[in-house]
């Protein structure tokens, strides 16, 4: 037997999945995370479900992992120290960024600049330049360079070097000419070139992207080196272990080391990977996810059981050109704080949080603030009197202090502040949902609403009352999704270049030879970590546009499609959305900016989770005990049911409340929730 | 109001209580509005001016034309008042003249989309936005002619015309204008692009208003704009006092041999009413420097500086006018008589932001800042290149931001709500020419306690003959300093012709020919300082060295001694003390010297003779 692990590493807690390859039985543990050496929490997890299991440590060949450990070296500013080689006469790329200062008119009055992820004082020129037509207008003065890396080696402070050149992005000869030099003076750290990391137009973004993969790397290889050798102390040298990146897409251990910025959002694509396993196997392939945590919310839009990927990725006020799942981040969770600001009597929630440190009133931990999570507790959508899964108490007249203090500043009742507060941070949450769907010309009612994170199912349902998202779907275990997601997602890889080329101005012979050259760039890891050609997919993309314009949509395309139909495979369908979006389409002057080839190894799962008892059960024998809640200015009696004793088929009229390890699921009144066969709870109104 | 609204439903709107989580939420729900009119914009605009750069303003406002949600004011009561015709559900308006939207938009390429919003037969509110377009015909490429002595010159002036006729594309009208630009094509695009956003808008309120209800949606924008009037009227009295404060400072010159310009404001307040009175301005100019300033938008700008002080997460908007009386006189720089040409009135419009920081930061000294990078220089640069093929392009500077009291300013930034720079190597993918440097000025940002922001030094090498046209400021007078701190240094623009001669080009000039291989130097001006730069950590001015953004004879201004990339502690000692005692008390501005001196000094200075003053 054979069994493969899941392992998501949050900020609190770290959550491991163990799965039987051929059966698709699970166990399921959660342990404390280290975040001084995350690596520690994982290998209590190990050690901790190998024991509730018995399942043999050795018995375990894979290990698939979302981390965090690269996006808390950014949020944290505590990754390696960046040395640059830029252009001459472009030291300040990063200073200067774009000369973009954020906020409205006067918003530079209070703007206030991050340090630079590559300091000045370690940044260089090379004294070199190419054209934007990829001919050399003057070659790299390898003397002066060589001189002036010695002197940047010599302050003692670069662990990490980047290079990136203008107009690398047509011809990287310099900067290969760059790193020969850079690999004779700097031989114990690691080098990244643009034009490997991200080779795009744009200079300030494409650095950007290179310094912050700097940034991190050190910090990521080490994390993954021993992770890998610790787990094959105890698991032995044949076990293999991927990371999950921003994409979605798995990435070998050795992969990841060298391209960490693909892992800035590795966390959330986690959940989006585990939604929509869960969603697929229930039979919903179109679906919105809504991700609510203690400090932000992450929602993305599923079609056609795919995630949207967009080709930036953002952390807190770091922006990189790195593929990820389009998930949309607002600052709205369970611990955001309610305020009244005194000029104008408004009610607010958010963005500032309590956190964890000092947490919600109601968890006693000196927190007096009052968060999302207090109204919840006022309102009876988190009972007091259940002990939660995370062995938090909960202590409702701390809570209804705190809310009291925003009833008084706005003249309201308790209640009506504590309903407020959940609305308003609902209607922030509906914002951003609004976003991945109206926005991008999808109706949010032809798609399923999933909700998880530890708070997403308590919001859940108000959430589908809003957006009319039908049936609203909390999946099994929504408090520990990522690890699911980790646990049944693809190795995945993809190369691509800028192309800006005119449709009219090449043959579909030439396209599809350039898309070759991207698959065998992508391909490449693949033979390095042992895949065959034969276990590998391949999935060719095109990002077009019409010339000039910025925006642009990326095109999925096959080798077939381009031989039979041509280009206008591409141009008739980037039309048509282009009307879709909106409103209006040219027709013409078509240009292909992005080419890219992604390569996904095929799945070795091969039975599914089983996660759900087959039984329909009498909902009687679930009940915990019964409640009472408030919702639209009323009282409703309702039962707290135990979850893991709904069996497939069981409907849970509302008003109602689902307990489970980590997570409270609130059926509205009106509402009822069934078990699907998969284990999924559907919400449809009554 | 002479225009007629024709609604085939005569219900009127109920004014009615809305509870307060109602009202933030349809507040939210208006600024995501805005938010998505600028996303559909930027994706699908043509010129890089407005997608790269993001020369737009979107607006909603409500049904009498109130801006609910917006940055720039509304325009519409002045439009209303000027459009004499009926406006029906499904038109859309289009116009770029300044003196038909009572300067709602203030010169040609800027052109304006205006939509009213309908609700089963009722008009229920506007949405607007505007954008600057990358030509208007003219006299020169680009439709900025410096030498433009009437609006006449600066391409076609489209009065409020209907380019959609109940829902109805006028096509003929489009043709017509189109037919008339340079970038007739980039218009074309960057307009539906301005059509869409508005349409977007309004379906997003009609949504809103099926959500929540008609009145409560009619309300709340009515409570909305009541908040920001009672915020308005704490922030005034605390801010600004009833003694009237004077401030000038100037425009430098207008192009053809005038200037400096004098922009003069007085301030005081009687009762709940802040009054700026411009009296004193100097006369409108005989060029395009002319800036007819709508007086709601000044409104515009005082409020939405003040209320970031104070509470940077409200949503701004209209509620307060009535608290600003806004005095400009007749025939002045700031309200010249048609047809006087403005087209080049960037200068003005953006030493207006100087002028207000300067008025009213002595009603409260703490939060002020010092001048600073309060223009959108530009080049443009056009002929055909290589391929025989037209070619124009539209930079916009950037420069320092000056010295805050939340610390230094950002080099080589903007101050204009989200621009930026089009990225180097789009343009040299797309233009014949290549981007040499691109770097901030070590030492131009003025000395202080927060240093201000340095001004870039841009050096286009020209790839193919051309024309280039320059727009430029700060040339004459300083990016003054507040509190002790010390003015910025000023923009120059040298050109380096391929044989290596050199010349100094002047701030503003048209029709300048260029040859292949020239290298232009268009360095913008720093932000000026903010406190004494005698109290500045020496450690900080040493991290600015190695930094390259002062220099270490630059640290002497800093009273800072550096050897051996050390700092010098007794030398430091020492130097600070000779400047304390030598220097003298500039009080709360550093102007860098009066303008008789500046003047005098011109020549000698900036390579450019001192303009002639327009009063005589």
């Amino acid at each position: 037997m054979t069994f493969r692990l899941g392992v998501d590493v949050g900020g609190t807690f770290t959550d491991l999945l163990l799965v039987n390859e051929s059966s698709g039985k699970t166990y399921m543990a959660k342990v404390p995370s280290t975040p001084e050496d995350s690596s520690i929490g994982v290998l209590n997890g190990v050690a901790r479900i190998c024991d509730e299991s018995g399942v043999d440590p050795k018995e375990i060949s894979k290990v698939m992992h979302g981390t965090t450990v690269a996006t808390n070296a950014v949020l944290t500013r505590k990754g390696a120290k960046v040395g640059l080689v830029t252009t001459k006469g472009y030291r300040q790329v990063l200073q200067v960024a774009r000369s973009f200062c954020p906020g409205g008119l006067g918003g530079w009055v209070s703007y206030v600049k991050a340090p630079l992820m590559a300091p000045l004082e370690l940044t260089i020129e090379a004294d070199e330049r190419m054209g934007a037509d990829g001919e050399s207008v003057s070659a790299l003065d390898v003397g002066a360079l060589k001189r002036d890396l010695e002197a940047l080696k010599a302050t003692g402070e670069v662990e990490a070097l980047t290079i990136c050149l203008l107009n690398s992005y047509v011809n990287s000869a310099h900067e290969h000419d760059a790193r020969k030099v850079a690999e004779s003076i700097f031989t114990d750290i690691p080098i990244s070139l643009s034009s490997d990391v991200v080779p795009e137009m744009q200079e300030y973004e494409r650095t950007e992207t290179t310094v912050v993969n700097s940034y991190v790397r050190p910090q990521v290889s080490t994390y993954v080196d021993n992770l890998q050798s610790s787990l094959e102390e105890r698991m032995g040298g044949e076990v293999s272990l991927a990371i999950l990146r921003s994409d979605g897409g798995l990435a070998s251990g050795r992969a990841s080391g060298e391209s960490p910025v693909n892992l800035l959002l590795s966390g959330p694509a986690g959940g989006v990977a585990g939604a929509i396993y869960f969603c697929q196997r229930g039979g919903f392939d179109n679906i919105l996810t809504f991700d609510m945590g203690g400090t932000s919310t992450d929602v993305a839009l599923i079609q056609n059981g795919e995630a949207r990927i967009r080709r930036e990725t953002r952390v807190s006020d770091v922006t990189v050109r790195a593929p990820s799942v389009d998930v949309r981040t607002v600052g709205a969770g369970g611990g955001s704080i309610a305020f009244v600001p005194e000029l104008t009597k408004a009610l607010r929630v958010g963005p500032e949080s309590a956190g964890a440190d000092p947490g919600p009133a109601a968890y006693m931990k000196g927190g007096d603030k009052p968060t999302v999570c207090d109204a919840n507790v006022v309102l009876g959508y988190l009972p007091s009197d259940v002990k939660l899964g995370g062995a938090m108490t909960i202590d409702r007249v701390a809570a209804e202090k705190a809310v009291q203090t925003i009833a008084d500043a706005v003249g309201i009742s308790l209640m009506e502040a504590a309903e407020g507060i959940i609305k308003i941070v609902n209607e922030a949450m509906l914002g951003a949902l609004r976003l991945v769907s109206v926005e991008q010309g999808y109706d949010p009612r032809d798609f399923a609403l999933v909700g998880f994170g530890g708070a997403g199912p308590l919001h859940a349902n108000a959430l589908g009352v809003l957006s009319g998202s039908w049936p609203v779907i909390v999946p099994p275990g929504p408090g520990v999704l990522c690890a699911y997601g980790d646990a049944t997602t693809k190795v995945t890889d993809e190369a691509s270049r800028t192309y800006v080329t005119r449709v009219d101005e090449i043959s579909s012979d030439e396209f599809i030879a350039a898309l070759k050259e991207l698959r065998q760039k992508a391909s490449e890891s693949f033979a390095a970590d042992g895949f065959s050609e034969d276990d590998l997919d391949v999935q060719y993309q095109a990002d077009i546009r019409y010339a000039g314009q910025a925006f642009q949509l990326s095109l999925n395309v096959t080798e077939d499609q381009l031989s039979s139909e041509g280009l206008a495979v591409l141009t008739n369908e980037f039309d048509k959305q282009h009307e879709q979006l909106f409103t209006f389409a040219h027709g013409k002057d078509h240009e292909i900016v992005m080419i890219r080839a992604v390569v996904k190894a095929r799945s070795s799962l091969q039975a599914d989770l089983d996660e759900v008892g087959a039984e329909k059960s009498n909902l009687d024998d679930a009940i915990i005990h019964d409640t009472k809640f408030y919702y639209e200015g009323a009282w409703y009696d309702a039962s707290i049911f135990e979850r893991h004793k709904l069996g497939v088929g069981t409907e849970v009229p509302g008003p109602a409340i689902v307990q489970e390890m980590d997570s409270t699921t609130l059926i509205l009144p009106g509402h009822v929730a069934t078990v699907d066969k998969v284990g999924n709870l559907l919400i449809n109104p009554a | 109001m002479t225009a007629k609204i024709v609604e085939t439903n005569d219900t009127p709107f109920k004014l009615i209580d809305v509870d307060t989580v109602t009202v933030d939420i349809i507040e939210n729900s208006l600024r995501n509005v805005r938010e998505e009119m600028d996303a559909v914009l930027f994706r699908t605009a043509m010129s890089p001016g407005i997608r790269e750069q993001g020369d737009c303003f979107p607006m909603v406002a409500n049904r009498d034309g109130k801006m609910v949600v917006g940055q720039f004011g509304s325009f519409i009561h002045g439009f209303l008042e000027a459009y004499d015709d009926e406006i029906e559900e499904g038109d859309i308006i289009l116009t770029n003249d300044p003196y038909m939207c009572n300067g709602a938009v203030s010169h040609l390429p800027d052109w304006i989309v205006l939509v009213p919003i309908f609700k089963d037969g009722r008009h229920m509110a506007w949405s607007a936005m505007f954008g600057h377009m990358s030509d208007n015909g003219g006299m020169v490429p680009g439709s900025i002619p410096i030498k433009a002595e009437t609006i006449y010159q600066e391409g076609i002036r489209i009065p409020p015309t209907k380019l959609y006729k109940k829902g109805e594309l006028q096509q003929d009208i489009l043709e017509l204008i189109l037919h008339n630009v340079r970038t007739s094509e980039w218009n074309r695009f960057d307009l539906n692009a301005l059509v869409a956003s508005c349409r977007t808008a309004g379906k997003r309120c009609v949504e809103i208003a099926e959500r929540f209800g008609d009145d409560t949606f009619y309300s709340t924008m009515q409570i909305m704009l009541d908040r920001n009037l009672e915020a308005m009227r704490a922030i005034i009295n605390m801010i600004v006092p009833e003694e009237p404060q004077y401030f000038e400072d100037y425009v430098c010159d207008d192009g053809v041999g005038k200037g400096p310009y004098k922009i003069a404001c007085k301030l005081w307040r009687e009762g709940d009413v802040a009054i700026f009175d411009f009296e004193g301005t100097d006369p409108q100019a005989k060029s395009s420097i002319n800036f007819y300033m709508n007086e709601e938008m000044f409104k515009m700008f005082f409020g939405s500086f003040t209320i970031n002080l104070f509470d940077p997460g409200i949503l701004f908007n209209d509620g307060f006018y009535e608290l600003v009386d806004v005095r400009i006189p007749e025939g002045s720089l700031l309200k010249p008589k048609f047809p006087a040409a403005l087209s080049g009135r960037t200068h003005a419009l953006g030493r207006i932001f100087d002028v207000m920081g300067g008025v009213l930061g002595q009603g409260a000294p703490d939060a002020m800042n010092a001048a600073g990078f309060s223009d959108s220089p530009h080049l443009f640069y056009s002929g055909y290149d290589k391929n025989g093929e037209w070619f124009q392009l539209f930079q916009i500077g950037f420069g320092g931001v000056p010295g805050r009291p939340v610390g230094d300013g950002p080099d080589g930034h903007s101050l204009w709500p989200g621009f930026t720079n089009v990225p180097n190597e789009f343009i040299e993918a797309y233009f014949p020419l290549r981007i040499v440097k691109y770097e901030p000025i070590a030492d131009s940002g003025g000395a202080g306690l927060h240093r201000g922001g340095n001004g870039l030094s841009v050096a286009y090498q020209f790839l193919v003959d051309g024309q280039i046209a320059i727009h430029d400021e700060r040339w004459l007078t300083y990016p003054w300093g507040v509190r002790g701190g010390e003015p910025g240094m000023r923009s120059t623009k040298r050109l380096v012709r391929a044989d290596g001669t050199e010349e100094w080009l002047p701030a503003k000039c048209d029709d300048v020919d260029v040859k292949e291989g020239d290298v232009l130097y268009f360095n913008t001006w720093g932000g000026g300082g903010w406190g004494d730069p005698l109290d500045r950590d020496p450690a900080l001015v040493l991290t600015d060295i190695n930094r390259g953004l002062v220099s270490i004879d630059g640290a002497k201004r800093y009273g800072v001694v550096v050897s051996d990339g050390q700092v010098d502690d007794a030398a430091t000692e020492t130097l600070r003390e000779e400047i304390r005692s030598t220097r003298k008390d500039e009080g709360l501005f550093s102007f860098g010297g009066t303008i008789e001196e500046i003047k005098a000094r011109s020549l000698e200075e900036t390579h450019l003779p001192a303009p002639v003053s327009p009063n005589g």
